[in-house]
């Protein structure tokens, strides 16, 4: 790992505001980190050219005196679930190998409309299915972090586990992710950045490649919670096209983290859930979680002890509802119009061969599941009743949000594993998501903020929830644990 | 009216409810801004939500709900303030995103009733069970190359709706009227055109049989895309021939989708692959339900025109129409205007005479529709108008609509100009009078001796050589005063 400087959003729009810096030479350096590292496999479709002339384009709208904001100029990478209009789309997946979109989707859209420069897009787990991105087409991505005294390569975590690792290995400022069950915690956990999931609708998911639809939502990757504030009032807003977003202003997040990181917590009420102790549950995690009430007690907040009571059927729940929405979203992926098509002698053969070579083994046994449970006879038994129990779970925090702020727990169950461990059980895998499903499944806005270091030198996040739209309070709440916490540690060097 | 099938077990009678698949008239498609114009090349009407690109939603088209609303009102049916879309799904190389947006558990519209209009001025309620929105699929194109099939999208995510009656229909002729009813109420309100050529309206036909006197509903048969009013009342009767022969032969009748061939007057089940689906369905997450406030239901009911059913009474009460004469005028909404315009400060029954006979046999003739009828309402009507007061004869006007087909020309105009004026002028007639008598004395002494019914030869004679444009009432009474005294 070539060691370098690790840019913050907040700093290099400064720099580049000074003229320390102009948004050309920050994007070579980034081009530059990519091509030396390579063997991280954070991309899969590099877009330097589109990145230099975007780039340029910013230096010249700030020699005009013309910025679009803080992140004009500043290099992201984006992740390849994101439509891009003449870049390459792919979803981690062969459906999808060869597919250049004629359409920005509107969360890229908004990024690139206030300036920030697209290095390329970012590895994930195919169709954003896994938790450690080990199912992508592309190969698996390699976490920059190593645990100490050992040279086992460890996974990002998933499925935004090429964002987390163009960011946390330095070659990318910060990147966009999408969280479905904890597609961006939890690999932000992994990898000792900043990972926020809005509340469902705040960010439209017009041009995303679609994985569950009722739980997909595009959120920040990035080093500090300013960063995340600022990236996520770029990519947040009312899209009437789609018919699942928010028509709600964008609440004013960065005067929210102003707010918090002074350290002063005081007003602020923070539940602790009893249910998110888990059995066999690593003591460096429930360290950290122990350690992260210290911190916000300490600087004044109030702790409440919380229950909800529904959390051990999230995951089941998850995994009817995720799948079975996948299933009849990843339909369109036929051979007939786009993408991938294996030639067969009637169009039942047509679609069994390209369906059967162009998706991996974890979208088709999600695609199997999705099935089962939608199917006569299995549909009242699981998918109503999974609704049924997603609602009890939203009504669990819709409770306890009377009585707090948000809600403090780990991000995940454990610190980033090796490559090759977990991998023959799908259920042990499912279980990195068991800290951040009730979130999704509630809609409510969540972030993973960097707690500190397990025992063996291996980042940690501390999971906080909030209240549905209530994206300051969490904020806020964030930035005091990243004030407490002063998690500085980076892969190969400090900022 | 009956229709009962004479069986070797006894007498049947049919069952018949009908799925009516009506296209939304409405500029942009159900989900997508993508047009609706018809006869478009092939994929011109496609936008990248049709075509189910990666990453794209469905965005509800406003315009297709406000026409459902409008829609149900016109079938005097519950509008459902709470509906939801769900993903019927199934592969098919047409149906782009492997699923099709429809209404299934929460459709927009409840039940409803359509009254149907049958012989003689009797009619019938229908019940309707419910409507509901959902997307067309493309067309699959076979037989433009021999190996491959091509797709057009451009009817891919129209807006249709399903107007589902309930089991009501027992004659093929009901659902004849069913349809035919359907049809105009819907394009009296402008919802759909009804073009069943266009496929803009197509019929499932639901049908199954009873022995006569049996209370239960047996296994029911559905003949699928029915694109003509002729077609679904020859697949009913065909359709139910075959059932009755099949229970009297101890067969049982498995409940199945078949297609109708009319030219070999039979129905063939579809390959079972067509039809054994499980279509998982379940409420479309990437759509919020439909929530329909009262006073936007009511605002809809406002601009709701005068439909067929309240036209038709209005006819009969306050125009003194037969209740036969207001169906048939009222059976589309332009022959309706054109008689109301036609009508319009005239003796109304006269008028409906006309047109129901006279116009409507003209125009049959020429094989065109009253919207491209040669003679125009108001011109119609100033025909009538010219009968009335007496400047033409009901004779001559036969003569002047005859022309009016011809030329176009307004009647007065054709009487003008052809001097086919009613003679009135009783010095003018006695003249003539005069003349004929005094031609004809042989004729003249019978009619004196007591023979008065030869004064009708008198009157036709006097009428020729008037070239039939004296008043045939004055004529009468010249004659009898001259010759009876």
């Amino acid at each position: 790992m070539s060691t370098h400087k690790h840019w913050t959003i907040a700093a290099a729009a400064d720099a580049l505001g000074k003229g320390e810096v102009s948004a050309l030479e920050l994007t070579d350096q980034h081009i530059k980190a990519i091509e030396d590292n390579r063997v991280l496999n954070a991309f899969i479709t590099e877009s330097f050219d589109v990145a230099r002339e975007r780039a340029q384009a910013s230096d010249a709208r700030r020699a005009k005196g013309d910025v679009a904001g803080p992140m004009d100029g500043v290099p992201i990478a984006m992740k390849d679930l994101f439509c891009t209009e003449g870049v390459r789309t792919t979803a981690a997946s062969h459906i999808l190998e060869n597919f250049v979109p004629r359409y920005e989707s509107t969360v890229s859209g908004k990024l690139r409309d206030v300036g920030s420069v697209m290095l390329g897009k970012a590895n994930l787990d195919e169709f954003a299915m896994g938790s450690a991105n080990i199912t992508s087409y592309f190969g698996s991505v390699k976490n920059p972090w190593t645990p100490a005294g050992a040279n086992a390569d460890l996974v990002p975590g998933g499925s935004s586990g090429g964002s987390v690792a163009a960011v946390s290995g330095g070659l990318a400022i910060a990147a966009t992710g999408t969280d479905t069950g904890g597609s961006i915690r939890q690999p932000a956990s992994f990898t000792g950045l900043v990972g926020m999931k809005p509340t469902y609708g705040r960010c439209s998911r017009w041009g995303v490649v679609a994985f569950a639809s009722s739980l997909d939502q595009a959120g920040p990757i990035a080093h500090t919670v300013e960063d995340a504030a600022i990236m996520f009032e770029a990519m947040a807003g009312h899209d009437p096209k789609d018919s699942t977003s928010l028509d709600l202003p964008v609440p004013d997040c960065r005067a929210a983290v102003a707010a918090g990181a002074g350290g002063n917590a005081k007003g602020l009420r923070v539940g602790i859930p009893k249910e998110y102790t888990l059995d066999g549950m690593p003591a460096d995690i429930q360290k950290l979680w122990d350690q992260g009430v210290t911190w916000l007690k300490d600087m004044g907040a109030e702790i409440k002890d919380v229950s909800l009571p529904h959390t051990k059927y999230a995951l089941p729940t998850y995994y009817i509802v995720a799948p079975a929405e996948a299933s009849s979203n990843l339909a369109r992926y036929d051979g007939v119009r786009y993408g991938l098509r294996v030639p067969g002698a009637s169009l039942d053969e047509m679609y069994e061969l390209t369906r059967a070579e162009g998706f991996g083994d974890e979208v088709q046994r999600r695609i199997m599941i999705g099935t089962y449970v939608l199917s006569a006879g299995y549909y009242d038994a699981y998918y109503v009743k999974a609704q049924q129990v997603r609602t009890l779970i939203a009504n669990d925090f819709k409770t306890v949000f009377n009585d707090v702020d948000v809600v403090l727990t780990p991000t995940a169950p454990s610190a980033a594993f090796a490559k090759g461990e977990k991998m023959d059980d799908p259920i042990a895998m499912y279980l990195n998501d068991v800290f951040t499903v009730p979130a999704s499944l509630a809609g409510l806005p969540a972030i993973s903020v960097p707690g500190g270091l397990d025992a063996n030198g291996l980042p940690l996040g501390l999971q906080l929830i909030s209240g549905v739209c209530q994206e300051e309070t969490l904020f806020r709440a964030a930035a005091l644990l990243e004030h407490a916490a002063g998690f500085t540690a980076k892969v190969g060097g400090t900022q | 009216m009956s229709y009962l099938i004479e069986g070797r077990t006894g007498q049947w009678e049919v069952v018949v409810g009908l799925e009516v698949h009506a296209q939304v008239i409405s500029n942009a498609k159900l989900f997508s801004g993508a047009s609706t114009e018809f006869g478009k090349g092939p994929n011109e009407n496609v936008s990248l939500v049709d075509a189910a690109m990666p990453g794209m939603l469905p965005v509800i088209n406003e315009m297709a709900i406000e026409q459902a609303v409008r829609t149900g009102l016109g079938l005097r049916a519950q509008i459902n303030r709470h509906s939801v879309f769900e993903r019927k799904n199934y592969f098919y190389a047409d149906l782009p995103q492997g699923y099709q947006i429809s209404q299934f558990l929460h459709p927009i519209v409840g039940e409803g009733i359509v009254t149907l209009d049958l012989d003689g001025g009797e009619s019938r309620d229908i019940g309707i069970e419910r409507l509901h929105l959902e997307q067309d699929a493309g067309k699959s194109i076979h037989d433009r190359d021999p190996r491959r099939t091509m797709i057009d999208l451009n009817r891919s995510g129209v807006a249709l709706m399903e107007i589902v009656s309930k089991p009501d229909i027992r004659t093929p002729e009901e659902a004849g009227a069913y349809l035919r009813k359907l049809r105009a109420i819907v394009r009296y309100l402008g919802t759909c055109d009804g073009n069943m050529e266009e496929g803009s309206m197509r019929a499932d036909v639901n049908v199954s049989v009873r022995p006569l006197g049996e209370a239960e509903l047996r296994t029911r048969v559905e003949v699928k895309n029915v694109n003509s009013i002729r077609f679904v009342m020859q697949a009913i009767e065909i359709e139910a021939e075959r059932q009755v022969e099949a229970w009297e032969d101890g067969e049982e009748i498995v409940q199945e989708t078949r297609l109708l061939d009319p030219s070999r007057g039979e129905t063939r089940p579809m390959r079972s692959k067509e039809f054994a689906h499980d279509y998982r369905y379940f409420p479309d997450p990437d759509l919020l339900p439909v929530r329909l406030e009262e006073d936007y239901i009511a605002a809809i009911e406002k601009t709701l025109p005068e439909l067929p059913d309240d036209k038709k009474a209005r006819l009969i009460k306050d125009l003194g129409l037969s209740p036969y004469d207001a169906s048939v005028l009222v059976a589309d909404r332009e022959t309706a205007a054109y008689f109301e315009t036609a009508a319009e400060g005239r003796d109304a029954k006269q008028v409906a005479n006309w047109l129901t006979t006279n116009l409507f046999g003209a125009l049959n003739k020429r094989g065109v529709g009253i919207d491209e009828s040669p003679v125009t309402a108001e011109n119609l009507g100033a025909l009538v108008g010219l009968i009335e007061d007496g400047t033409i004869s009901s004779k001559i006007a036969k003569d002047v609509f005859e022309d009016m087909l011809e030329t176009g020309k307004a009647p007065g105009a054709i009487v003008e100009e052809k001097g086919l004026k009613q003679i009135t002028d009783t010095g003018a007639i006695e003249a003539i009078v005069d003349q004929v008598i005094a031609d004809n004395p042989g004729q003249a002494d019978e009619v004196r001796g007591g023979n008065e019914k030869a004064i009708g030869w008198f009157v036709g004679q006097v009428m020729k050589a008037s070239q039939g444009k004296a008043n045939p009432g004055q004529v009468n009474a010249l004659l009898k005063q001259k010759l009876l005294g």
